[in-house]
């Protein structure tokens, strides 16, 4: 008995894959990673997305849109780096990424680009809490440093966000697993436009209608770029965009579609008049973003999973070159 | 010239380049390999259940398998003094229409390794070998390795916590213990058929293109040789195979290549994608002064 597999799915990009396995068997191995993963990756790009913002609005005198960028990336940023030692095997170690700097692997290199952006981000988003400090502190040495160390802090942080929204896209796609590997063209547009649509979400939820005017414009145009380069991703991916289809990861994908859009246009529309209209607005494209995350991380875990994604790709391409 | 990464990593005066020539055709699924990979290297017990594959139990490589023997059964005609399920001579010539395939499996050491080239910190390593080993105490469990390697060989250990190197990357070693000291490794050094064999890579692959020759001389056209060209998508495995089928019938991929060969390109949109986002925030400011 040849193990041959004959899989028909709902949703196909090529017909019939007629493929051989081993009796069904993973030929790659998924990632051995939880939902701290997806998380991290929304956060990250939450995080990044929202020091741009507090930057800019630092610079144009937007208090309201500042404070809660700031305050959104030293939450995002500190529940990535929990997320991410979390998922290691051996938390203890974590320090261990620091004996290195490795180009030819994006983990080493997220970690060091972390290691810039995170006491940044985080001494920006502490110097907005000073005002709750208590007054012997807020008025003294402490309070006095906070308050000069927010701004230049805040512009170092920016600085190194877009590395930090963008690398993440690198993270997943060099791997073997076929649909993180196959969106390697497309993935980090989709990413950085995920990461400007929740950070501009998180300002139009936070900042006041006066203040909000940026970020409804950086959520409006990274809604936009998320949604045209996944459309183009999935286009570019062959076989391995059916697991962002179908599935769990398809009902992700297609949530985040609807979320982002409806967000998109709502912010557009009516964002800058109704403050209902626009935290509704900012919700929907935080949630969207999110649900991005962890439509793409599950479908290249399906895709590890299925010897299909594997092998039929493979084939095909051995099979030209073999000329047969 | 060829390429050798003990070399390319920094070593001087590497010794030749070691590896494995696993020659499916004589393999007889004895699984001593299986057993004497355990023992040596202390690989703790992973469960055993039944998979309903053959006689196969062991199921795929992992971080407490580090020889896999596969098993698999075909009606297609085969002459070569393996273990067949008819008599001798009761078919006329011969011959059954029934063979079985038996594969062991193990890590390609792989000239280009994705899981070496992603691992953050420096815990997998090349050594002056050529081979690829995992320093225990030095992972930290990323993880990362696991969905880089092309093979699905490496995985992090799962387990108690009392379970030797839980939560770190395990595979093969290459015995790398036993090497350094002459010995060749436990498997090797265990299979009864000389279905596994050990040595110099260049030696290696001579023999294999010989034996080849022969297989083909003597009708058993189907025998090809798996990953001991320079020229496939990971640089030529350190541990390579003759097969009697295509790769995907034994669960190997049909034409790997290392996930790093693109890295470049991809830095390069990730790079691009950042001053997107960039261009993005301070067009969002100068958008308009409200
Ligand atoms: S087969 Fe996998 S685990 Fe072994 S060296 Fe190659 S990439 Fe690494």
């Amino acid at each position: 008995m040849s193990p041959r597999g004959r899989r028909r799915d709902e949703f196909q990009m090529v017909p019939d894959a007629h493929f051989t396995s081993y009796y069904g068997r993973p030929v790659v191995k998924a990632a051995p990673w939880t939902a701290d993963i997806p998380a991290y990756l929304f956060l990250g790009g939450l995080a990044g997305g929202s020091s741009l913002l507090a930057a800019g609005a630092q610079a144009t005198g937007r208090d309201s849109l500042r404070r809660t960028s700031r305050l959104g990336a030293l939450v995002g940023i500190s529940l990535s780096m929990a997320a991410l030692v979390h998922d290691l095997g051996k938390p203890a170690r974590f320090a261990n990424m620091l004996r290195v700097a490795k180009p030819t692997s994006p983990m080493s290199v997220g970690t060091w680009v972390l290691t810039a952006y995170g006491p940044m981000a985080g001494l920006a988003g502490v110097a907005e809490l000073r005002p709750f400090l208590p007054r012997s502190l807020r008025d003294g040495a402490v309070g006095r440093l906070l308050g000069a160390a927010g701004t230049p802090a805040g512009a170092l942080a920016a600085l190194a966000a877009p590395a930090v929204a963008s690398y993440t896209a690198v993270l997943l796609s060099d791997t073997a697993t076929p649909s993180w590997h196959e969106a390697h063209r497309e993935l980090p547009f989709v990413f950085v436009g995920s990461a400007a649509a929740a950070a501009g979400g998180l300002g139009l939820l936070g900042a006041s209608l006066h203040d909000a005017g940026p970020a409804r414009r950086l959520a409006v145009g990274g809604a936009l770029l998320e949604l045209a380069a996944e459309h183009r991703m999935e286009q570019s991916m062959g076989l391995a965009a059916e697991p962002l289809r179908a599935g769990t990861p398809g009902r992700f994908m297609r949530a985040s579609k609807a979320l982002t859009a409806f967000g998109a246009v709502t912010a557009a529309v009516l964002g800058g008049r109704s403050r209902v209209a626009a935290g509704l607005a900012g919700a929907a494209l935080m949630a969207g973003s999110a649900c991005t995350r962890f439509g793409v991380f599950e479908a290249g875990q399906e895709s590890a999973r299925d010897p299909k994604y594997t092998v039929v790709p493979q084939r095909e391409r051995l099979n030209a070159r073999l000329g047969s | 010239m060829t390429y050798d990464p003990a070399t390319a990593s920094g070593w001087v005066d590497a010794p030749a380049r070691k590896g494995f020539f696993t020659d499916t055709s004589v393999c007889i699924g004895c699984k001593a390999c299986e057993v004497a990979c355990k023992e040596w290297n202390a690989v703790p017990d992973d469960g055993m259940s039944f998979l309903g594959s053959s006689y196969d139990n062991t199921g795929a490589l992992g971080a407490s398998t580090w020889r896999h023997v596969a098993f698999i059964e075909q009606k297609k005609p085969v002459d070569l003094g393996m273990p067949s399920t008819a008599r001798p001579g009761a078919d006329g010539d011969g011959r059954a229409d029934f063979r079985w395939l038996m594969e062991s499996d193990v890590c390609k050491h792989c000239t280009h390794a994705a899981c070496l080239d992603v691992c953050p910190t420096g815990s997998l390593f090349r050594t002056e070998f050529g081979t690829v080993v995992v320093q225990d105490e030095i992972c930290n469990g990323c993880g990362y390795c696991v969905p880089a390697c092309p093979f699905g060989v490496i995985d992090r250990r799962i387990g108690e916590k009392d379970t030797p190197k839980v939560g770190v990357a395990q595979k093969c070693t290459l015995c790398y213990d036993r090497i350094g000291e002459g010995l060749e490794p436990a498997c090797a050094k265990a299979c009864p058929t000389k279905s596994i064999q050990f040595g110099d890579l260049d030696e290696l692959r001579e023999r294999a293109q010989s034996r080849v020759d022969v297989l083909h001389a003597a009708g058993v056209h189907d025998a090809k040789l798996y990953g001991e060209s320079e020229g496939d998508g990971v640089g030529g495995m350190g541990a390579f195979f003759l097969l009697l089928d295509e790769p995907e019938v034994y669960g190997l991929p049909p034409d790997p290549v290392v996930t790093t060969k693109d890295l470049p390109a991809m830095w390069k949109k990730a790079g691009l994608a950042a001053l997107t986002l960039l261009a993005g925030a301070v067009a969002a400011f100068a958008g308009s002064g409200s």
